[in-house]
């Protein structure tokens, strides 16, 4: 009798354990992360598989991210063929059905929203160009609203009996970003026109958004290291045309744009690309503070 | 009047439907092409000798070394998709032009399930085994511009063979991966068996990150088969020396393997440097009756051996683009012959042309490569090879080499 009560209680313990189990989310990037964990609040528990200080696009498929993959209920990942050297490969090796392309559990935030940049030419000529556009869309502010209620919409289909709080926790977010949004517009005003020399096109969506111009990527075709040859034509094109700043991301090597620097006294700007690339960037609201600031401010490295 | 402008319009409609009916259906369905990338490989190799002679070794799949001069490698077509919600499939063949020939070699074709769930997947078909770390990763992925010693002195290059493999992933976050596959058993070092399904092969690997700009991976693993007959040639391709049979009858044999990865990279961003230790031991042990005929003449004997070979190598990304590495391989074999029979070719004879006979020192390879790397689908290599075949004569061997990749983006293997 003593047995049945404790297989009994073992039994409840169980599913009682796995009713409130928290959705375990693999997010490719740390900005996914953090958004989910805005949105899932104590209801989800959310690992990032590439830290601000990586190219996401150059991430292997190692045995860490793969027992990880294994494990998730979801996963939030960028698309627009940014992880497609690794993503697949996870996906295969898991053995985990409910996050495969088809499934609930998959979600990709580019999907969600409209692309800028997308190629009318498909050549390899061109560097590694992405054929879905610009997948660096956590750099909308717009979009990053509309990404933010699709993976709400998504967390209540996965785990309805929390719907309530999801629901909350959107509603909460969106009044938050809306106001927000308001607030960098008015910061960045002074940014609109101001002539910009990138990396590569990471911040393709935001100086659409605050109307920053870009005269020149650092890397001759996207992928590409920069070249000398490159760098002289575009010293060139920056005696002739000039240029307010230079922008890197955290993660890229500044060496070229040092060397631009110096040659022409145009400042270069270091830039947190993600969640985690610099200290105060420890969510999505101080990551666009801290970037907005040292734009607006001009902040050298 | 109304009535005219309606008819006019479905007239109109109908017209439009049948001048442009693909516009209207996109019927074609072209835009369900699969992933299709073509790898191009060609060299220029300059080596003293392009027979491959390990003593103590029977030779057998794709084992060898380069012709001198020009010659393409291994040019390889692949192609694979999502079958549908539960499978993938996935096919690679190498187109290979050699001695005047052109022939074209299945070297993968498999699917795979994708909803089994629980971490459970079953692949099926022909591949390449998971055993090792080297072997399920195609040549052209490779570090250096040529195999391992010990993949051609034990696999005759990669095992690949047809059947099924069962893996299982666990939950934990310590990487666990547990495999077994059944295939025929009739590849090398297995041989053609009645029940073509004697091929049994067990690994599990395991691993994980040290912190950001670390990890690692180990892994081991077994095969074995029994075989009616294997046929050894010690010539690339699978080809037997002419006029002669060496063959080993009603035999067994076991592989057993150890293979650890150390991947390094400053904050895991591989881009700028990184660095890549990898090494394999790989243990084998056959045994058999084998026999050699030349001619009129032939000899038998039962034989038991037990062979054995490791690599090491370093590559380090030293800045974007560039590669340098090092790797050091060595083999050893023990093997015993008894019984012997003499039916026109002595026992010294036997020894030396079975590639059974163990004299000399242990094989050695030295190889320093160089590469460059321009983008993620183009690379070019330099590489010098020091081979000791255990007589004191030498082998070197300078290979220039590029590969390049066409079409869908590489998988980003550990």
């Amino acid at each position: 009798m003593k047995i049945v009560t404790t297989a009994v209680s073992f039994t409840l313990l169980l599913f009682s354990l796995s009713a409130s189990a928290k959705v375990n989310v693999f997010a490719c990037e740390p900005e996914w992360k953090a958004l989910v964990e805005t949105l899932g609040g104590e209801h989800v528990k959310a690992f990032a598989a590439t830290s601000a200080f990586q190219d996401p696009h150059y991430v292997e498929a190692r045995p860490s991210l793969i027992a990880k993959t294994r494990q998730a209920d979801l996963l939030v990942c960028t698309g627009a063929e940014l992880e497609v050297g690794w993503l697949p490969l996870l996906l295969r090796q898991s053995g985990n059905a409910s996050i495969q392309e088809s499934e609930l559990g998959f979600f990709l935030a580019a999907e969600q929203v409209e692309r800028i940049e997308i190629p009318t030419v498909l050549d390899r000529s061109q560097g590694d160009v992405h054929a879905s556009g610009n997948p660096h869309v956590h750099w909308g502010p717009y979009r990053l609203l509309a990404i933010a209620k699709a993976l709400s919409e998504r967390l209540i289909r996965i785990d309805s009996d929390n719907t309530d709080d999801y629901q909350a926790n959107f509603r909460a977010f969106e009044g938050m970003w809306k106001k927000q949004i308001k607030s960098w517009e008015t910061q960045a005003a002074q940014l609109k026109g101001k002539k910009v020399i990138v990396y590569h096109k990471n911040w393709s969506y935001m100086m659409n958004w605050l109307g920053i111009e870009a005269i020149g990527d650092l890397e001759p075709k996207p992928g590409i290291p920069p070249t000398s040859a490159h760098l002289a034509s575009l010293l060139k094109k920056v005696r002739s045309t000039g240029a307010d700043y230079i922008l890197v991301a955290n993660y890229q090597n500044d060496k070229g744009a040092l060397w631009l620097s110096q040659k022409t006294n145009v400042p270069v700007i270091n830039l947190p690309f993600t969640v985690g690339g610099s200290e105060k960037a420890t969510d999505l609201v101080s990551l666009y503070n801290e970037v907005l600031t040292r734009l607006t401010t001009g902040v050298q490295q | 009047m109304k009535s005219h402008t309606a008819l006019a319009s479905v007239t109109l409609a109908v017209l439009s439907i049948s001048a442009f009916p693909a516009a209207a259906g996109k019927i074609s369905g072209n835009e369900f092409n699969p992933a299709i990338s073509l790898i191009l490989d060609g060299r220029y190799t300059d080596i003293d000798n392009s027979e491959l002679e390990l003593p103590g070794f029977q030779l057998g799949g794709e084992a060898g070394l380069p012709d001198n001069g020009f010659s393409t490698g291994h040019n390889e077509l692949s192609i694979s998709a999502n079958i549908d919600d539960k499978f993938y499939g996935s096919m690679t063949s190498a187109i290979v032009y050699e001695e005047g020939e052109t022939e074209i070699e299945l070297e993968e074709a498999y699917i795979e399930t994708l909803k089994l769930g629980s971490g459970f997947t079953i692949k099926g078909g022909r591949f390449l085994s998971s055993v090792g770390y080297l072997n399920s990763i195609h040549d052209h992925a490779h570090d250096f511009a040529d195999r391992p010693l010990v993949y051609d002195a034990l696999f005759g290059g990669h095992l690949v063979d047809t059947g099924v493999q069962v893996r299982w992933v666990a939950p934990t976050d310590l990487y666990l991966n547990f495999g077994a596959e059944v295939t025929s058993g009739s590849e090398f070092p297995g041989g053609e068996n009645e029940g073509g399904n004697k091929g049994l092969a067990f690994f599990i690997k395991t691993g994980g990150d040290i912190n950001i700009s670390s990890s690692w991976q180990l892994g081991a693993s077994y095969y074995q088969s029994e075989f009616d007959v294997r046929e050894a040639g010690g010539h690339h391709h699978g080809g037997e020396e002419a006029g002669a049979d060496n063959e080993l009858l009603n035999g067994d044999v076991d592989v057993a393997g150890l293979d650890l990865v150390y991947k390094w990279a400053p904050n895991g961003n591989s881009k700028r440097i990184n660095f890549k230790l990898q090494a394999e031991y790989f243990v084998k042990n056959e045994k058999g009756s084998a026999e050699f005929s030349e001619d009129a003449g032939m000899a038998e004997a039962n034989y038991d051996g037990e062979q054995a070979g490791y690599y090491i190598q370093g590559v380090y990304q030293f800045m974007p683009a560039w590669r340098v590495g090092l790797r050091y391989d060595q083999l050893s074999a023990d093997n015993t012959i008894t019984d012997f029979v003499d039916g026109g070719i002595d026992e010294d004879e036997f020894l030396e042309e079975s590639g059974l006979g163990v004299e000399g020192d242990d094989p050695t390879k030295s190889s320093l490569m160089v590469d460059y790397i321009p983008s993620h689908f183009s690379r070019i290599r330099m590489q010098y090879s020091k081979l000791d075949g255990g007589h004191s004569d030498t082998n070197d061997m300078i290979i220039l080499q590029y590969t390049m990749s066409l079409g869908s983006h590489g998988a980003h293997t550990f």
